[in-house]
């Protein structure tokens, strides 16, 4: 079993709340090498020999099983890209968690940038969860800049759940999907800037077969003079339904920009959008300063309900 | 157990000040309920938001158990005892019903703890439990949440706001039988602010406001008659009441 060290495992708490353990099917990245990582019956993970990464083969039998991948960057100045291919079998059903964080006690900027393809099989159901985060006492920057691809074959489900909550100065996250007939996308995005941190994100997903559906819900919070930037969009390109759902609350000095697109290129398209941005509602505070609190801690509760 | 004195507040309107309330003074026992009740605009829910804190009166005393809390802040009139239930709730995007409630109760409660709260307010409890507090709930779904926060623990008084306001006849019904159980504690003292002819039933004492003052206090069964021979707006008021 590989050591890891204090940082690493004290950043793998807040990427991996699951617990990462070097059991089943792991593979903890650590400065851009591969630190420990191991198989199971199911789920196979093989090192890339033509860029760095991993390909990773879950089997049609997998059933309820987590694979574990985190990211740790603890390096100063150091920029680590990394390609993982996830090649998922018709009717498995699998949680992947895939969080990264950068601890960067420097003055040079430390970067990741994690490009995952998930190719999804007939009747598979995939889960997928990222969080981010940022640590370090340097003033160099954390910088994440996910890039996701997914194809989605006929009537399978891919839950996407992405979090960051602190500490990443920049990130700028490139999602596309492409979603077969009568397969099921759901995207929980859930963001929180604070100082000068920009956040971007861009999305597109493709609805191409009868009877698919996608559901992308996006809640943040901009604090201070953070920046925040949101373009989901949905291409309806057969009898579909999709629904995009953009909240954002905004604080201090904060910038939201919330540009959802919806785009039908079939009559049968049936494409929805919202988007909301506004401050913490008054009422909000009131009502759970009369069961006790104070104001800061109302506002902590309203942000945590938020973001939950 | 409340001692209300010469309590006013005021709000700038323009270049005029406007009285809402004057000079208002009244008093509710330990384990006592009091049904506030007037005419619409009259300032009812402006006194009970200033027995909560959440307006600031311009003069006046509230003492609650002997203890001055006329300084004191929203959170600070909560943590000595008051339990306030709004007239619309307001809805949090993200939280659900058994997190409000253990947030109201101080205290992680557990799901059965939450399902059991619910059933008092006549909500069908495993619907709900973990619903989200938003804009998929009704208007009415709301205001049994927010009772059921109020009662998710002791407090030594509980203000309810038009508690009877979206609420259909069958929750209506639970919702005394919860106010009945509360009399029953004689440590909880009950300010309710209604229109509702069974409410006033059940009350101890009812007080009218009107115009921002109190127009009449007493037992029920001596205010009413009494009120109906004074000033016409009052006497219209009541008049109202009797054929509802």
């Amino acid at each position: 079993m590989a050591e890891i060290d204090k940082v690493t495992q004290a950043i793998l708490k807040y990427i991996d709340e699951a617990g990462f353990k070097q059991e089943g099917a792991f593979n903890l990245r650590h400065n851009g090498m591969s630190l420990c990582h191991g198989d199971s019956e199911h789920v196979k993970i093989v090192k890339k020999e033509d860029k760095p990464g991993i390909n990773i083969y879950i089997d049609g039998d997998t059933d309820g099983e987590e694979v574990h991948i985190p990211v740790v960057v603890d390096a100063t100045g150091f920029t680590d890209k990394v390609y993982n291919d996830f090649y998922i079998a018709e009717g498995a059903n699998v949680t992947i968690i895939a969080g990264c964080g950068i601890h960067n006690s420097g003055h040079v900027a430390s970067q990741h940038d994690g490009v995952h393809s998930f190719f999804i099989a007939k009747g598979a159901n995939v889960t997928y969860k990222e969080n981010h985060y940022g640590a370090g006492e340097g003033d160099g920057a954390r910088i994440l800049n996910p890039v996701t691809k997914i194809v989605m074959d006929e009537n399978c489900v891919f839950t996407m759940d992405t979090t960051q909550i602190k500490g990443v100065d920049s990130t700028k996250r490139e999602t596309e999907v492409e979603i077969g007939a009568g397969s099921k996308l759901f995207v929980i995005e859930k963001l929180m800037t604070h100082g000068d941190q920009l956040a971007e994100s861009n999305m597109e997903v493709r609805l191409n077969g009868e009877g698919s559906s996608a559901q992308i819900i996006s809640r943040s919070v901009a604090k201070e003079n953070s920046s925040q930037i949101f373009h989901p969009a949905a291409v309806g390109n057969a009898k579909c339904n999709a629904h995009i759902q953009c909240d954002s609350i905004i604080m201090d000095s904060a910038h939201v920009r919330s540009i959802p697109e919806i785009d039908a290129r079939h009559l049968d398209a049936a494409i929805i959008h919202e988007a909301a941005i506004g401050r913490i509602n008054d009422e909000q505070l009131i009502k759970l300063r009369t069961m006790g609190m104070k104001e800061e801690e109302a506002e902590s509760v309203i942000i945590e309900a938020f973001l939950n | 157990m409340l001692k209300v004195e010469n309590l006013s507040f005021s709000v700038q309107e323009k270049d005029a000040l406007h009285n809402i309330l004057s000079d208002i003074s009244f008093e509710v026992a330990k384990g006592e309920m009091l049904v506030i009740t007037g005419p619409n605009g009259g300032g009812k829910s402006t006194l009970a938001k200033v027995l909560m804190g959440i307006e600031k009166a311009d003069s006046g005393r509230v003492m609650l158990d002997g203890e001055d809390i006329s300084a004191y802040d929203i959170d600070e009139r909560a943590k000595a005892g008051i339990g306030y239930a709004f007239q619309q709730p307001p809805r949090f995007k993200g939280m659900t019903v058994d997190k409000l409630i253990s947030l109201a109760a101080g205290e992680k409660k557990t799901e059965a703890e939450c399902c059991d709260l619910l059933s008092r307010v006549g909500l069908c409890a495993q619907e709900y439990v973990k619903r989200e507090v938003d804009n998929t709930l009704s208007g009415g779904e709301m205001k049994r949440i927010e009772i059921a926060t109020v009662l998710a623990k002791p407090h030594k008084l509980c203000i309810f706001d038009e508690p009877e306001a979206g609420i259909d006849l069958w929750s209506f019904s639970m919702l005394i039988q919860q106010f009945e159980e509360i009399k029953k504690d004689e440590n909880q003292s009950i300010i309710i602010i209604s229109h509702q002819e069974r409410i006033m039933e059940m009350a101890d004492r009812v007080m009218v406001i009107e115009d921002g003052k109190v127009a009449a206090i007493g037992r029920r069964g001596d205010i009413l008659p009494e009120l109906m021979k004074q000033g016409p707006s009052c006497c219209a008021y009541l008049k109202k009441l009797e054929e509802m």
